[in-house]
């Protein structure tokens, strides 16, 4: 009853005083908007980077070769693939084609895919393209093996997936994206199939007949929306690597996707020690990880949440001085109110309903400035995501949290100022003018 | 006459301390008590007491020394949130100044004290509305306090100071403030007050004229009463009929 009533006398100060209020309320907006924004962003890029290792399949594998560290056993917690080493890494180092081969037939119950890629040019900056009359398309060329073509399962819309033979002989064929079709030959595919395109990377041609149309699935961590989205014009596996010169070369690292039943985080060991036993012992630098996409996904979630942290914490000290700003008007409030408080003490108030009477105020200024804030930073958090062009994912947990921290800074730095007006002596308060 | 005794006074002292050796004595031993149902006021000039002497029979303060009883309890030693319950209670303050809470109606000022005393939102309001309309205050009843005139002020004023129907009515200068025919009127609610519902008042003036008003006249001097008289008031009902 008493706390309805100090609300609304908190309200109408002030709605008295919108300006001062306002201002006052500014720090505790900024430092609220903040915190939920960076929080927002960091949800949503959390969340999709979760989703999208997740597509590429948390039964995913990755193991390749690294410098052996003097001191410390390897673990399978190093990402670090052909860094910190002692000599530079060579072609003896690499992990060969044999290996691979003997590692997957002794564990062929436990390995479902073995995933090769190989790509012509860098694979973010292979800027390649088809032209056809006046239009053009973008592309990269992307070279898979069967496994890798097994495990993308993408959608063929016209034509044929490639065969055994074409990955045998190298062939020279390739599938292209019905984007690509759509743009360039208006999603006519019988003007594309069987017939030969040429694609230009910088000052090469290339030339693969075209064996089949798969249906184009939009990258999630391209930006934006374009109608002219880089697609992959994909080719065997050998035949990229004939193309790039690296038929005999050996690997960094390579995928592999385990079966539906077997521990993952159990065959990551099994893998780094066959690989390092078998083929590594003698090597005196290098040496083979594994990890897991799992243990990826956790070990990128927790480095996530430590930046969304420390950026939280930065943003949180607005908050403090929010916080000191709302005292400090309080302390004003008090002062200018000092007959007031003299007149409700006359008329029976005791000391603790004139404290909850300025705490009442104090948080309800936080709470009101933490709604507007929330607002803000949600609106903000929001456009910054949809700028990168994911899909926002507001934290819930963050707008609760922030309701209750304005509300706990409104007691906080209301307390003192409403001590303060709570141990006033009534006579002298009646007397101030 | 001992038996209705509405506040009662006993050889009250009071010093305020003025650094550490000197000790400032204000009032010397003050007796005196007010029945129930009397209208006494209490004039001086000033630097005589009677403001410290207000605040003591207020519970605002303590007597240094001496035993001060309102309505049957001790006020030398009740605790700070005792006073607090006494005034609210037992106490109705009508000041020079008006003292309302800006920024909120004539009636959620009225209903102040009885949101204090705890009293439930309908039967409050229900109380204040009814008060206001003894003092004429109904239509401005919705009017917060700088839109009233002075006279609208103090009648709102008393009408909060009735809010939890107190044992007296403590006016410290009621009409100072105001011109001599708004004074009249305050004065004339006063005057009803006392005679149509027999409440208790004590009136605090520095003007020999208004108390001439009361019942009875107590008048102090340099901290001690130097003298009691009887007023010269014939009644509100006298006074209209002359």
């Amino acid at each position: 009853m008493l706390f309805t009533e100090n609300i609304l006398v908190a309200l109408a100060g002030l709605k008295a005083n919108i300006m001062r209020s306002l201002l006052t309320m500014l720090g505790i907006i900024i430092g609220i908007a903040s915190v939920i924004a960076i929080m927002t962003v960091g949800n949503s890029i959390t969340l999709i980077v979760n989703s999208t290792m997740q597509e590429l399949g948390a039964n995913n594998l990755q193991v390749g070769v690294m410098a052996k560290s003097q001191d410390t056993e390897t673990t399978d917690s190093g990402m670090n693939y052909g860094s910190g080493y002692t000599r530079e890494m060579t072609d003896e180092d690499l992990i060969t084609n044999d290996m691979i081969a003997a590692f997957a037939n002794e564990y062929k119950d436990d390995i479902k895919y073995i995933l090769l890629q190989e790509n012509i040019g860098d694979y973010y900056s292979s800027a390649a393209k088809v032209t056809e009359g006046t239009k053009s398309a973008n592309v990269k060329i992307v070279g898979y093996n069967k496994d890798y073509m097994l495990f993308n399962d993408k959608e063929v819309v016209a034509g044929r997936n490639f065969l055994d033979q074409d990955y045998k002989n190298a062939n020279k064929v390739c599938m292209v994206s019905d984007k690509m079709v759509e743009r360039l030959y208006k999603g006519d595919a019988s003007k594309v199939l069987g017939k030969e395109i040429e694609i230009v990377r910088g000052d090469t041609y290339y030339t693969y007949y075209v064996v089949g149309v798969y249906k184009y699935v939009n990258d999630q961590f391209s930006f934006g929306v374009s109608d002219n989205p880089t697609t992959e014009v994909m080719i065997p596996y050998v035949t990229a690597r004939r193309e790039n010169h690296t038929q005999n070369k050996g690997y960094e690292y390579f995928m592999l996707v385990t079966s539906v039943n077997t521990d993952n985080n159990q065959f990551v060991t099994v893998a780094r020690d066959y690989f390092n036993t078998r083929f590594y012992s003698r090597n005196d630098s290098y040496e083979v990880a594994a990890i897991s996409m799992t243990s990826m996904m956790d070990r990128m979630n927790s480095m996530m949440n430590m930046i969304e942290l420390a950026l939280s914490v930065i943003a949180g000290i607005s908050l403090v001085v929010g916080g000191i700003g709302v005292m400090n008007i309080m302390l004003v409030s008090i002062t200018e109110r000092t007959k007031e408080i003299g007149t409700r003490k006359a008329l029976g108030a005791t000391n603790g309903s004139i404290r909850l009477q300025f705490i009442t105020e104090s948080v309800v200024i936080c709470v009101i400035g933490g709604i507007i804030g929330i607002i803000l930073g949600v609106i903000l958090g929001t456009f910054a995501v949809k700028l990168m062009g994911y899909e926002a994912a507001v934290s819930v947990s963050s707008i609760f949290i922030a309701v209750g921290f304005s509300m706990a800074i409104g007691i906080f730095f209301g307390y003192y100022p409403a001590n303060k007006a709570a141990k006033l002596n009534p006579i002298d308060a009646l007397r101030y003018e | 006459m001992a038996d209705n005794k509405m506040l009662d006074l006993r050889n009250i002292h009071k010093s305020f301390f003025i650094g550490t050796p000197n000790e400032f004595e204000v009032l010397h031993g003050l007796n005196f008590s007010v029945n129930e149902g009397e209208f006494v006021s209490i004039v001086g000039q000033s630097g005589s007491g009677k403001s410290t002497l207000m605040n003591i029979i207020g519970a605002l303060d303590r007597p240094t020394e001496g035993e001060y009883t309102l309505d049957g309890v001790d006020i030398e030693k009740a605790k700070d949130h005792e006073l607090s319950v006494l005034r609210n209670k037992k106490i109705g303050f009508v000041f020079q100044t008006y003292n309302l809470i800006a920024r909120t109606s004539a009636l959620k000022n009225v209903e102040l004290p009885m949101m204090y005393a705890g009293m439930g939102r309908a039967e409050r309001t229900e109380r204040a509305k009814m008060l206001l309309e003894q003092v004429e205050m109904t239509d401005r009843m919705m009017h917060k306090p700088d839109e009233l005139s002075g006279g609208q002020k103090q009648r709102v004023a008393i009408a909060r100071a009735m809010a939890n129907d107190p044992a007296i009515i403590l006016a410290d200068e009621p009409t100072g403030a105001l011109d001599s025919a708004t004074g009249r009127l305050i004065m004339d609610i006063f005057h009803r007050l006392h005679e149509e519902q027999g409440k208790t008042i004590i009136l605090i003036t520095h003007s020999p004229e208004l108390s001439m008003e009361t019942e009875r006249i107590i008048t102090l001097k340099d901290g001690s009463i130097i003298g009691e008289s009887k007023g010269t008031w014939s009644g509100l009902n006298a006074k209209e009929g002359a």
